[in-house]
């Protein structure tokens, strides 16, 4: 699949976002003031920034209010629609303690509930997906709830629940690797069951429609960086979990804080381009490129 | 709304036979004309005449070789459209309800002004059938030439997807799947028509019909024995005539 930047972005910020706001919401003393306007303001610009970022990869964007519409059958609008709940809920929860100074605790549960929903329905709209045998198992949500929850634990300073929350999700990211690699091979599609001639024998593609690249095969067949895959997966588990983990075991110092949290960032934005680059969506049999 | 009907009246479809299909494209070309010309926005074409051209298209043919474990190589054309298929992914991944199966006869469509072109469709169709238009932001996909096949204002014969009225070779097929007593059913029947990707659940409602196998020399022809030589030793007349010639000068044939 072809890694569009504003997807990568979305998915990285409104993960830890969201991941913040769970937090904030079930803080049983949260932070008020001051305090409380920075870590709010942080975890908005991470959801909403990302949120926006969204819209960039659009046809019409102007039209995107349409898309709160289908919640019934469509992950994707069950997305939009949890994320403005969510949003909503925990801005009056925010103001509360900001300007009032005072703990709502059910509008912080209502609102951390709709922040962890906000992200299993982005997981949704991938793990839902037939056509990617990569994507299509309950461990995606699994990776993208644990990423969050750590980003999110990161993110408001819970040291040990962070620490606890990464290796989890350094456990999930490690299988989801494992299976994926072996989930278009293994989900029994393959360019004889596309064509309905593989019983005859070998199918192969002998010539595709046209001379140049279209649509289809730019979206659905990116292979560029298939080669440094496995570097980027070092890299990106490294930058995730690792280097966070060890500035977590230090003595407390601001600056490895912001290390961890940094390092964390690029390590899930290199792991969601992964996400994208390395997923093989079936239509690239019909091009004979997989 | 992207909740897909329990039931539709009928069950429009094509048969695309890979026995007839001879790749000459003929079909993709006609397609792309009616459909730029017609319902909704045109399929753009982008750097048409550069290096590297690229378009929108509804209908692709590939071509395939299927190499059997004996023998030679069979080379098959494969026309690609959108399958309208009973259990489309494509329609309830759609967020704005822009994606939907008609009720009346089982066409899957897109109402191109509520579709903001987030492209989530075409990642749940398997068969590459929907494309984004580059030009208008708006997903593009096969109509089965709604504005063709109960338009009153065209000829009888035309009133058809136009790759169907098109194709010089016969090998597609219109028409309603959920009545075997149809053309296509029958075709679908009596040719062993069967369905692409069947592991995806799709329920696709196109089907195609397997190409014949290939020959080999060995097979007995059913006009060898029209072809043998009648008689070997000229008799009668012509006999008489072989022997008076052999008996002229300059020797025998």
């Amino acid at each position: 699949m072809h890694p569009a930047p504003s997807v990568i972005v979305f998915s990285t910020l409104s993960g830890l976002g969201f991941g913040l706001l769970f937090w904030l919401g079930i803080d049983p003393t949260p932070p008020t003031g001051l305090t409380a306007f920075v870590f709010f303001a942080i975890a908005y610009a991470l959801s909403v920034g990302g949120l926006i970022s969204s819209t960039f990869h659009l046809g019409h964007p102007e039209r995107a209010w349409r898309a709160l519409s289908q919640w019934r059958s469509s992950w994707l609008s069950r997305e939009g629609v949890s994320a403005i709940l969510a949003l909503l809920f925990m801005g009056l929860h925010a103001i509360s303690l900001i300007f009032l100074e005072m703990n709502a605790t059910a509008l912080g549960l209502i609102g951390a509930a709709l922040s962890l929903f906000t992200v299993f329905t982005t997981s949704m709209i991938y793990a839902q997906l037939e056509t990617v045998p990569r994507w299509k198992t309950p461990l995606t949500p699994a990776l993208y709830l644990s990423f969050s929850l750590a980003g999110g634990a990161l993110l408001s300073g819970l040291v040990n629940m962070a620490i606890l929350l990464l290796v989890i999700a350094a456990i999930f990211q490690f299988i989801w690797w494992q299976r994926g690699d072996a989930a278009l091979s293994d989900s029994g599609t393959d360019l004889g069951t596309a064509t309905g001639l593989g019983e005859r024998g070998t199918v192969r593609s002998m010539a595709h429609p046209h001379t140049a690249p279209n649509y289809l095969v730019r979206e659905f067949i990116y292979v560029i960086g298939r080669k440094h895959a496995q570097k980027l997966r070092r890299i990106a588990f490294g930058l995730t979990f690792v280097l966070p983990i060890i500035c977590l075991l230090l003595p407390f110092s601001h600056v490895l804080a912001i290390i961890a949290v940094l390092s964390h960032v690029a390590g899930v934005a290199t792991s969601r381009w992964l996400f994208f680059a390395e997923a093989e969506h079936v239509v690239g049999l019909y091009y004979g490129m997989r | 709304m992207t909740d897909l009907p329990a039931k539709t009246d009928r069950t429009l479809g094509l048969v695309i036979d890979l026995d007839t299909c001879v790749g000459c494209h003929a079909c993709v070309i006609s397609c792309k004309g009616w459909n730029t010309e017609n319902y909704g926005a045109p399929l753009s074409d982008q750097r048409p005449y550069g290096t590297e051209p690229m378009g929108t298209f509804l209908n692709r043919v590939h071509s395939y070789e299927v190499q059997p474990e004996q023998g030679s190589a069979q080379t098959v054309h494969f026309p690609k459209s959108c399958l309208h298929c009973e259990n489309a992914p494509c329609v309830t991944v759609c967020p704005t309800g822009a994606s939907y199966k008609r009720v009346e006869d089982g066409i899957v469509l897109v109402n191109e002004d509520h579709c903001i072109g987030c492209g989530l469709c075409a990642w749940a169709c398997p068969y590459g059938a929907r494309e984004l238009d580059q030009a208008e932001g708006v997903m593009k996909k096969c109509t089965l030439c709604v504005d063709r096949i109960y338009n009153e204002n065209l000829p009888e014969e035309d009133q058809i997807p136009s790759c169907v009225r098109t194709c010089p070779a016969g090998a597609r097929h219109f028409g309603d799947l959920s009545d075997p007593k149809s053309d296509v059913s029958q075709l679908v029947e009596s040719r062993g028509g069967f369905d692409l990707m069947p592991e995806m659940g799709t329920l696709p409602v196109n089907k195609y019909l397997p190409p014949r196998l290939k020959d080999s020399w060995d097979d007995q022809s059913l006009l060898a024995p029209l072809l043998e030589p009648v008689a070997e030793e000229p008799q009668g007349f012509l006999g008489w005539l072989d022997k008076a010639l052999d008996k002229l000068p300059g020797g025998t044939a």
